[in-house]
């Protein structure tokens, strides 16, 4: 039998930390429309999450997703959604199936494929859904929270602190941002193999 | 009815908090533990818990045990998990995690796991080794990986 060395997270590069300058990239929106940070010049921030239409535990954050882009897309604050998955391993995450899954939800925010993963290396992305918000303060883009959308994954109904409405109630405020980094359980990110 | 308590007894996958497991895996002495942490949703979790269960079938004779953790929704314990392992017949043990708040419980595990699944940790008390790893495995690896603490090599 033969057997391909397995992926491990310890090999990928570490990412940005908050506090870090973020990152550009240039991604695929399902409209065919290139995405990068200065389509965001305008916005307060960038609700960015890594997710995707495979991991049953991003799916279990969907309308929360889809929630965050109505609460605050208004307040300056609009979702980013990334799939950073290589499709060839998980077809339900190709760009066809991505258009298709926003189009049936009402997506009203940009679902962009990251197809080459430089923008999930760059950022340290682990794992679906991610977060990662990104303060804009005169086009100076700034990492400001790491992590998870709250503490309950599997009932929203039970969720006790939602750390990514925190975060941005508080910047909106101009109070800092705690925590600032949060770890939360997810789908491996399916990484082309190398 | 003792035949019916034994059928119930061996449906039933034991809860265990992480403090109960870590003890659990202090007290081991020279046992080489492979925790794997997998759900039932996860796909490459499922792919390779055939791998685990190789292993642990294999090494009998030998001072290693196999733990798959379930880190799956508590409330799908009876629906979901249970009917899932026994359709597999796994002959690991198979146990699921009884902790809330992932947040705060995944650095207590390992503080260098983002929280993705598959992860796997072997750990042996006896020469306080512990080895985290947030990847899949494949049979070659997890084989390679036990002979390593089993001669002792790094």
């Amino acid at each position: 039998m033969f057997s391909a060395i397995s992926m491990s997270a310890a090999d990928l590069p570490d990412g940005v930390k908050v506090g870090d300058v973020a990152p550009d990239f240039n991604i695929k929106n399902i409209d065919n429309k290139r995405i990068s940070l200065s389509t965001f010049k305008d916005a307060k921030g960038i609700i960015l999450v890594f997710t995707c239409n495979s991991c049953p535990f991003a799916k279990k954050y969907e309308d929360r997703i889809m929630n965050l882009h109505t609460m605050y897309a208004g307040k300056g604050w609009p979702v980013l959604a990334v799939n950073p998955n290589d499709s060839t391993i998980a077809e339900e995450d190709s760009f066809s199936a991505m258009q298709e899954r926003a189009t049936e939800r009402g997506y009203r925010f940009p679902y962009a494929l990251d197809e080459t993963q430089a923008m999930a290396m760059k950022y340290g992305a682990r794992r679906t859904p991610h977060v990662f918000l990104i303060q804009n303060i005169n086009s100076k883009f700034t990492v400001t929270y790491i992590g998870a959308i709250d503490d309950n994954a599997n009932d929203s109904s039970k969720v006790e602190t939602r750390f990514v409405e925190n975060a941005i109630d508080n910047m909106i405020k101009g109070e800092p941002v705690e925590p600032s980094m949060t770890k939360a359980i997810g789908c491996t990110i399916k990484w082309r193999n190398l | 009815m003792i035949l019916l308590l034994a059928i119930l007894s061996s449906l039933t996958i034991p809860l265990i908090s992480l403090d109960d497991l870590e003890s659990r895996l202090e007290g081991g002495r020279d046992t080489v533990y492979i925790v794997n942490f997998w759900a039932t949703w996860c796909k490459p979790c499922v792919k390779e818990l055939g791998n685990f269960d190789s292993i642990a079938r294999e090494n009998q004779g030998n001072a290693v045990k196999v733990l798959l953790v379930s880190i799956d929704d508590k409330s799908t314990l009876y629906t979901k998990v249970s009917p899932f392992v026994h359709s597999l017949r796994l002959r690991s043990e198979v146990l699921m995690l009884d902790e809330l708040k992932p947040h705060l419980w995944i650095d207590r595990v390992d503080s260098s796991w983002s929280g993705a699944i598959p992860a796997t940790m072997f750990v042996q008390s006896s020469t306080r080794r512990r080895e985290f790893f947030e990847q899949e495995f494949s049979y070659v690896e997890l084989n390679n990986k036990i002979s390593d603490f089993l001669k002792g090599t790094p």
